[in-house]
């Protein structure tokens, strides 16, 4: 369990880490929190020829409010985004979340980028982004362009990011009067989900008005789902649709199956702590 | 006061605890070559390599296959008296043109770092042919099933039926015959050090480092394959990282590594890594366990049968045998129970997966659990309480010493004071009361008990008899210094249990001194005496009597020289607190001016009086093949019904392992086995995908221990009921926990799911699917 051989670069500056994308392109892998890509590259199965450290990359950590969005730099850490004020009070569902994100220890390293960039299908902040709507903000030496989160997770660790970008930030449209909730099912605590359900919901004279859903560790990659969405807006049984709906993953421990019945009994209690449907 | 019997902390935990623990991968040796291996990605393959590209690699000094470590180690194959017709193929270190189970070593590259090391094992050109692998137990015995070698007639490599009494009659007469069928998932002992080896080669003495259980037994496995005279060769289990009984056996790789630096004469230096770990380290408990039960009508169990299948692995492993673990399983079943008729049948299976081994509690916790389901279920069938079914049916005290009707040796057991230990313990009308109104508010809650009997601490009457070099007798050498403090050396091995604590106390009661003056060294055949190292639980029971020993001819030798100098009788005087005292306790002088006379100024020392400073004892017992213990455990736990997993809410075990050396030590034991009990019930599991058999737990995110927060707090009792053929009459506690716990775990869930919907999981690890299905709520 040693990395194979790698060069490796520590720029201080975006400028900087942006030219070496698009000199090496795939070639170059970005390293943030390292608490995902090292144990793959012990294990081999990252190969990066090139390994640019965004560690010392000033200005990539900041959480501000910027013109009606909560923006989270792309090097934020877990552990900060977990704490922080401005995140409590406008995405609330980030700490939520994150409290089911491994263990402390891995939190302080990791980063809110990696996570997204990395895109485990079991992992709690791209399903997050897609409940909060969420806009991936990506860079290169051309500029930077901005990507829906229902765009940006494309199938099992694939995402729209390019070979020469680097995610900058994420900018979370401020939503007063939504509310979130999450809740996910792990054998172990901090382990990544079986299946886990993220949700942001408005709520008008104690309806449901508005609602975003997205499943993690159940598919290759989150997604919204309409069909379900208008089903909960509807106060039909939308837990009923998601065995027509979802293509979950097998594991030899998660069964397709359990990961489905997991899906349905998180969507099942999200309706109860919503105060819809009375339904186990 | 006598420090026996105190909870001391181990000398050596601040040392651990502060990060200063010297494990095998802390020592390097000058010059020394990195080694790793390419291991088989099949279960079972047909293949040629060409090194070639490997070897052009910079940095790669040699790449080595099997011929080459042909030339200077001998093969082993495992043979056992105990085991007649044992079915086991000779082993070599790396293996010849075919591999036969995934993670196989196939060849050996060193190089000047296990980076470059890795980089040539990648680039060795290999051409795989896979062949037909077995994985499964049950396939393994099918018609036609493929075979694992080449040349076998079938796959089994051993059976065995045991009678006593009339079985058949028994079952025919029965009031009640509960019957199930369990399945037990292999899993595998997980040490925060993995094993791994450091060789040197100086002037014709081989050095090994290794981090292992039994260093004498190596030695002479290195001596033996290596063709070297036994003291030619030095074996070092400097501090280990814990043992659980992966580091009993002689390892392919280790003794790969061992050959190579014979072979060239170069420091080598090879540390498994946690993915070698988990595929290479044996694995243990994979069972299909058909038994049933006869009760007649006055509740009393009449006899029981099983029908146990093991699956061993691609070898039965080298020395001890994986069979001995279906031994060990039979040996339990019913153990602490009274009934007459006994059935049994065994059958073990050769498969192309790593090889099982002897693993904490060995066949212990399979046996405990199919016996404890089975009177969980006779008691449910006979609508009575399984505490009192277990109470009438257990055997009293006055009962033993007896045979049970599976052959074991039982003496000293008290279940019925266990028993009432653990029911105050629990308080079990409060907690009946707890569950009830739990229930009632719609939780699914479930109670489960286990009664263990352990076989622990083996004597010479189980590897001696079956002709296999396992030592059972231990042995102390414990010295005065000339500063008054004792140093020792024990052939105990401190693998993290802290027996060298235990045994500190004990030589400082024998001789006289405080157990912090108190020093004792394991694990270097240079130092170390001869003796079995750690394994069956048998520090406190076995290393304690030689401490023991040792420490007390220490003092009469001690008292020789006092008394003579003193010119007194020396029955007269004796040793307390570091001090020659008088019958009275009056100090008259200090051990260390009574060392340093006899070391510095013999000229002083009357004629004909040399004592000596050091004194060695050798421990034998002669009664009791081994010493059983017995224990009750209790589990609580909870199901979430909609998710289908289980927590184990609150934990309870009262054991009795005799007399406590040291309650500290066997408190974290008795933990500790539990935690591992709590994993094997709930989490711990090696699979394979059915197919291909390809194994699929290969990282420490696929095969789940339990951490922290998945072991509840655990409530202890001890009821101490001393061996009376030992002076100290301690027995063995380190696997007790373990033997105990997944049975509990199993009757807690079972409790729960009969409650909820009057379903049961047989499968070990209980898998929260099968909770699902168990409760109705998942087709
Ligand atoms: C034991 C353990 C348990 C874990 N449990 C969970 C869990 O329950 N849930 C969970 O979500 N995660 C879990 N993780 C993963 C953890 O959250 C990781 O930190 C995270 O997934 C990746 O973040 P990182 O900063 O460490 O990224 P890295 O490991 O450094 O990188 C991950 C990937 O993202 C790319 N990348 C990183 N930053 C950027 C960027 N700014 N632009 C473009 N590409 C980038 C890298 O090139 C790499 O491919 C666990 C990790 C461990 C070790």
């Amino acid at each position: 369990m040693t990395p194979a051989r790698f060069a490796y670069l520590r720029p201080d500056t975006l400028g900087e880490a942006l030219a070496v994308l698009a000199r090496e392109g795939e070639g170059a892998t970005p390293l943030a929190g390292g608490q995902s890509l090292m144990p793959m590259m012990a294990m081999r199965m990252a190969r990066p020829a090139l390994l640019l450290d965004l560690n010392r990359v000033a200005g990539l950590d900041g959480i501000a409010v910027v013109e009606g969005a909560l923006h989270i730099g792309a090097m934020a850490r877990h552990a900060t985004v977990l704490a922080h004020p401005l995140v409590a009070a406008h995405a609330p569902l980030l700490p939520l979340a994150l409290r089911e994100v491994a263990h402390p220890a891995i939190r302080n390293r990791g980063t809110l980028g990696g996570s997204l960039c990395l895109a485990d299908p079991a992992a709690e902040l791209p399903a997050c982004m897609l409940a909060l709507d969420a806009t991936l903000v990506l860079a290169n030496r051309a500029g930077e362009r901005g990507v829906a989160a229902v765009d940006f997770f494309q199938g099992l660790y694939a995402t729209a990011r390019r070979a020469d970008e680097l995610l900058v930030r994420v900018e979370i449209p401020l939503s007063p009067g939504w509310s979130p909730w999450f809740a996910e099912t792990a054998r172990r605590h901090g382990d990544y989900a079986l299946a886990g359900l993220a949700m942001m919901c408005r709520r008008e004279a104690g309806r449901i008005t508005a609602l975003r859903i997205a499943f993690l560790g159940v598919e290759a990659a989150p997604r919204r789902l309409p069909e379900v969405e208008a089903a909960i807006l509807d106060s039909a049984d939308a837990a009923a649709l998601l065995p027509r709906l979802l293509s979950p993953l097998h594991a030899e421990e998660a069964p397709a199956a359990w990961r489905l019945h997991l899906a349905q009994v998180l969507l099942r209690r999200a309706m109860i702590g919503e105060g819809r449907h009375a339904a186990a | 006061m006598p420090a026996i019997g105190q909870s001391m902390p181990r000398a050596a935990s601040r040392r651990m605890v502060a990060g200063g623990g010297r494990y095998l991968d802390d020592h390097a040796a000058r010059g020394e070559w990195h080694v790793a291996f390419l291991r088989s990605p099949f279960p079972h393959a047909r293949f040629t390599l060409d090194t070639a590209p490997a070897r052009a690699l910079p940095g790669v000094e040699a790449v080595l296959l099997a011929a080459d470590l042909a030339a200077v180690c001998r093969p082993w194959q495992t043979t056992s008296a105990s085991f007649p017709g044992l079915v086991s193929p000779a082993q070599t270190p790396l293996a010849d043109g075919r591999a036969t189970w995934q993670g196989e070593p196939v060849a050996m590259i060193l190089a000047a770092s296990r980076a470059i090391a890795e980089d040539a094992a990648e680039a060795i050109a290999a051409d795989w042919t896979e062949l037909p692998a077995i994985t499964s137990p049950e396939a393994a015995l099918a018609p036609g099933a493929p075979l694992v070698h080449p040349g076998l007639a079938d796959n089994r490599a051993w059976g065995q039926e045991w009678r006593r009494g009339e079985p058949e009659a028994a079952f025919a007469e029965a009031a009640l015959v509960v019957e199930e069928r369990l399945v037990f998932t292999r899993h595998t002992g997980v040490a925060l050090e993995p094993r791994g080896a450091v060789a040197e080669w100086d002037g014709g003495t081989l050095m090994l480092r290794l981090s292992h259980q039994m260093p004498h037994q190596m030695r002479l496995h290195l001596a033996e394959q290596l063709d070297l005279a036994v003291n030619r060769v030095r074996v070092i289990c400097g501090d280990v990282g814990g043992g659980f009984g992966l580091k009993m056996h002689v390892y392919q790789d280790e003794m790969a590594v061992a050959a190579a630096c014979r072979l060239l004469s170069r420091p080598l230096r090879w540390v498994a890594d946690r993915m070698e770990s988990l595929m290479a380290d044996i694995h243990a408990r994979e069972h299909v366990v058909q038994a049933r039960m006869a009760v007649d009508a006055q509740g009393m169990i009449t006899a029981m049968e099983i029908d146990d299948l093991q699956g061993l692995g691609a070898v039965s492993i080298y020395p001890r045998s994986s069979t001995v673990e279906a031994m060990s399983l039979l040996r339990v079943v019913g153990a602490p129970y009274r009934f007459a008729h006994a059935l049994g049948r065994t059958t073990c299976v050769l498969q192309n997966k790593v090889p099982t081994g002897q693993y904490r509690g060995v066949g212990a916790p399979i046996g405990c659990a199919v016996t404890e389901r089975l009177v969980e279920k006779a008691a449910r069938a006979r609508g009575e309480d399984s505490w009192q079914f277990r109470t009438r049916n257990l055997l009293r005290a006055d009962e033993m010493p007896r045979i049970s009707a599976f052959g074991a040796a039982l003496h000293g057991l008290h279940h019925h004071t266990a028993m009432d230990q653990a029911a105050a313990l629990i308080d079990l009308p409060a907690l009946r009361a707890e569950i009830a109104a739990g229930r009632a508010a719609g939780r699914v809650l479930g109670l489960g008990v286990a009664v263990t009997v352990e076989f622990t601490a083996s004597g010479p009457a189980i590897y001696g008899p079956a002709g296999v070099g396992v030592a059972a007798t231990d042995t102390v050498v414990v010295t005065l210094e000339p500063t008054g403090e004792l140093s020792a050396q024990a052939s105990i091995s401190e693998i993290g249990q802290g027996i060298t604590q235990g045994l500190a106390q004990v030589l400082a009661d024998a001789v006289g001194v405080p157990a912090s003056a108190v020093q004792v060294g394991a694990g270097d055949t240079a130092s170390s005496p001869h003796g079995g190292g750690a394994w069956a639980s048998r520090g406190a029971a076995i290393g304690g009597e030689a401490a023991w020993g040792a420490g007390r001819l220490l003092r009469t030798q001690l008292l020789e020289g006092a008394a003579a100098l003193l010119q007194a009788a020396p029955d007269s005087l004796d040793i307390r607190d570091g001090a020659i005292t008088d019958a009275a306790g009056v100090p008259r002088m200090t051990l260390a001016a009574l060392a340093r006379t006899m070391l510095f100024r013999g000229h002083e020392m009357p004629q004909g009086v040399t004592p000596g400073l050091s004194a060695t004892y050798q421990y034998r017992r002669e009664a009791d093949p081994t010493l059983a213990n017995n224990g009750v455990h209790a589990a609580l736990v909870e199901i979430d019904p909609l998710t289908g997993l289980v927590r184990v809410l609150r934990y309870w075990m009262v054991g009795d392992c005799g007399r406590v050396l040291n309650p500290l030590l066997v408190d974290g034991q008795y933990r500790g086995g539990v935690a591992t009990g709590i994993g094997e019930a709930l989490l711990e599991a090696c699979r394979y995908d059915q197919e291909t058999g390809q194994f699929m737990s290969g990282t420490l995110a696929d095969y789940l221990l339990p951490m922290a927060p998945d072991i509840p707090d655990i409530t202890l009792g001890h009821v101490e009921t001393p061996y009376p053929g030992s002076v100290l009459g301690a027995k063995g506690a380190g696997e007790s926990g373990t033997c105990g716990a997944p049975a509990a775990v199993l009757n807690a869930v079972n409790d729960a799911l009969a409650a909820a919907s009057g379903g049961a999981v047989t499968e070990m690890p209980i898998h929260p699917m099968a909770v699902l299905r168990a409760l109705g709520a998942m087709a």
